[in-house]
């Protein structure tokens, strides 16, 4: 027997005073691991959108809120479309693409859908040819400044999976339907299936690939023919614009409110931010939550170690009087602190992590992984915190009388 | 040999000083056995703890071959306590969660023996109170003779020098008093010292000498071998 077990047994033996404590300590490090967890991949995510989404900018009706760049066209106000030629013919520096979008709810043999209606590159490039402004290589903006590469066409444009990550294509025909992955598969509909949206009958012209976002879940057509499916007139709700960088997209604010006055302009770093925002607050939250949950884990071990040392009078002064120090009592409660710590805080990290792991995609649809160096904080922290709130009562013990221990002492 | 030097021991009680022990000389020899006998708060226990090396006195000296014992840091009297001394208590005081057998590997684990010659030790100082076969009881498991002699085990593994024994046979019905006295009595003549604090006339018989304490006060009974006669 090492004196190690003398702790072992005696909390394998009374767990039941020690099991408040724990749980207040395994909560606390539960907390942090799991917000810390979701918060740090929704960052990441955060940060691949953006890399994926370049420098970007939403043009919606003024009285619309944003939290989603994805959701932008979900909110049910409208604007005319020829803000979309208004912006066209404006030439701005640094629009590398529009992308109008309306969207609108529909049904597919009795499953809901949300069919979103877009403008194809093409309808663009007629518009400038129309306007003699065809020699230019950017329909819709001008490549002056920053962008250094051709900002229109390419082979991977005329692939109409590119509107998965470009988020426009070339071309679409008016009856002509492009179905996220995930509503493809629910639908149990290919490429050059038929499909009938709002008494219409549209061939798949592509399945797009997984993207993660609520894209998946939807059906893209032509601006036009949505919007007379649908009877809405000429408007959209959304006009996205690919920038061509992050200066275009700074400075192209001004010129696109000076241009559009009746409109909101937001950039998609408005958007991250607003999310890096909620998720700092959640970051910071996480510790409030950590550090009110041990602090209570630390009171609690610290009432249950003075009410042990108290019950264990007579059992302390019997150690002492058979040799044991007052280090090694104060070890035996210590050491019993940190087994309390050490457990809460692998606990709070496991219980945490499958918190995290099943909440990260229900909350913020970011899919978790394991952070081990939360282990080593959590654990940590717990261990320390439990410590030194059993450092006070371990020093009682070791200082009883050890003459408690004879009969009318 | 145990000598005690004009040793006094105050306490401070609500304001007011009591002498639990007045200017007491007493020496206790090796392999004696002696029976401490008065009535309640008369300083028994407080003789008992000043030779444990666990209540310094007020003023004297405690000295345990030739060593004061006060003198020493706490560290140094724990090692003595530890090696030399052995305790019985009348309430046994046996660690509820542990089995016959790790109560009596306790005072191993302190001296920092290993697993193996606690186990080995433990089991043969059972065997020896006849418990060998009780070595995994806890003790609510076992009568109140039994834990006594569970206790006496515990008492005797480190092979101390010297056995104080608080009221052995407080708590216990005449059939097993007698046998725990008998297993103290085996113990002296095994060579140990043993100084025992009783109520009880007829466990003192058991002893070489038999001394009175009242208001503090030591006066000697009786210093014949009171064992024959027991």
């Amino acid at each position: 027997m090492k004196p190690y077990s003398l702790i072992l047994k005696e909390l394998w033996q009374r767990p039941t005073p020690m099991l408040t404590s724990l749980v207040a300590v395994t909560l606390g490090v539960t907390a942090l691991v799991a917000i810390q967890n979701i918060t740090v991949y929704s960052e990441q995510k955060i940060a691949s959108d953006m890399d994926a989404l370049g420098a970007n900018v939403l043009v919606l009706p003024p009285s619309v809120s944003l939290q989603n760049y994805y959701s932008a066209d979900m909110h049910g106000k409208t604007m005319p479309e020829t803000y979309v030629t208004q912006l066209a013919l404006a030439k701005l520096p640094g629009v590398q693409n529009l992308a109008p979008k309306l969207c609108v709810e529909a049904d597919v043999d009795s499953i809901p859908v949300v069919l979103t209606g877009i403008l194809p590159r093409s309808e663009f490039e007629s518009k400038a040819a129309w306007q003699g402004m065809s020699m230019l290589t950017n329909s819709v903006g001008s490549d002056r400044g920053c962008c250094a590469t051709g900002i229109t066409g390419g082979d991977e444009d005329e692939d109409p999976a590119s509107l998965a990550t470009k988020r426009s294509i070339k071309d679409l025909g008016k009856d002509e339907v492009i179905l996220g992955s995930e509503i493809a598969t629910q639908l149990g509909t290919q490429k050059g299936d038929k499909i009938t949206l709002l008494e219409k009958e549209f061939k798949v012209l592509t399945v797009l690939p997984e993207t993660g976002t609520i894209d998946d879940g939807r059906l893209f057509a032509h601006l036009h023919t949505v919007q007379e499916l649908a009877g809405t007139g000429p408007v959209v709700n959304v006009i996205e614009i690919m920038a061509c960088c992050e200066d275009a997209a700074g400075d192209l604010i001004g010129s696109l409110s000076k241009e559009l006055p009746d409109t909101r302009v937001i950039t998609i770093s408005q958007v991250v931010e607003t999310q890096v925002a909620v998720n700092g607050l959640m970051s910071r939250l996480s510790w409030l939550f950590f550090s009110i949950l041990l602090l209570v884990g630390a009171a609690s071990i610290a009432s249950v170690m003075y009410s042990n040392v108290s019950e264990r009078r007579k059992e302390i002064g019997t150690l002492m009087a058979l040799g044991a120090s007052p280090a090694f009592v104060t070890n035996l409660f210590l050491g019993k602190a940190t087994i309390l710590g050490f457990v809460g805080g692998l606990g709070g990290f496991l219980l945490g992590t499958v918190l995290a792991y099943i909440l990260g995609p229900q909350l913020l649809d970011v899919a978790v992984q394991p952070m081990p160096q939360l282990c080593l904080i959590g654990i940590g922290v717990a261990t320390l915190v439990a410590v030194v709130a059993s450092y006070l009562p371990a020093r009682r013990a070791a200082g009883l009388d050890p003459c408690l221990v004879f009969n009318d002492a | 040999m145990y000598s005690l030097e004009n040793v006094i021991k105050k306490y401070e009680r609500h304001g007011q000083e009591v002498t639990a022990l007045d200017e007491t000389n007493l020496e206790i020899p090796d392999n004696d056995f002696v029976a401490i006998i008065g009535p309640s708060g008369s300083g028994k226990t407080t003789m008992l703890s000043l030779l444990g090396g666990m209540l310094a006195p007020s003023s004297g000296r405690v000295v345990l071959d030739g060593i004061s014992l006060y003198a020493l840091s706490v560290k140094e009297r724990t090692k003595v306590r530890s090696t030399k001394i052995g305790f019985v208590f009348q309430t046994f005081n046996l660690i509820p969660w542990l089995t016959a057998q790790e109560n009596v590997q306790i005072p191993l684990v302190l001296s920092g023996c290993n697993a193996q010659q606690q186990q080995e030790r433990a089991a043969a100082m059972l065997e020896k109170v006849g418990l060998a076969d009780r070595m995994r009881h806890k003790p609510n498991e076992m009568s109140q003779g039994q834990q006594q002699r569970v206790a006496l085990a515990r008492t005797l593994a480190n092979d101390p020098q010297i056995i104080l024994a608080d009221e052995p046979t407080g708590n216990l019905d005449p059939e097993t008093r007698e046998q725990v006295m008998e297993y103290l009595t085996e113990f002296h003549q095994d060579g140990r010292t043993i100084v025992m604090v009783t109520h009880d006339e007829a466990a003192a018989k058991f002893a070489t000498r038999t001394i009175r304490l009242v208001s503090g006060v030591v006066s000697e009974v009786k210093a014949e071998v009171q064992a024959e006669a027991a």
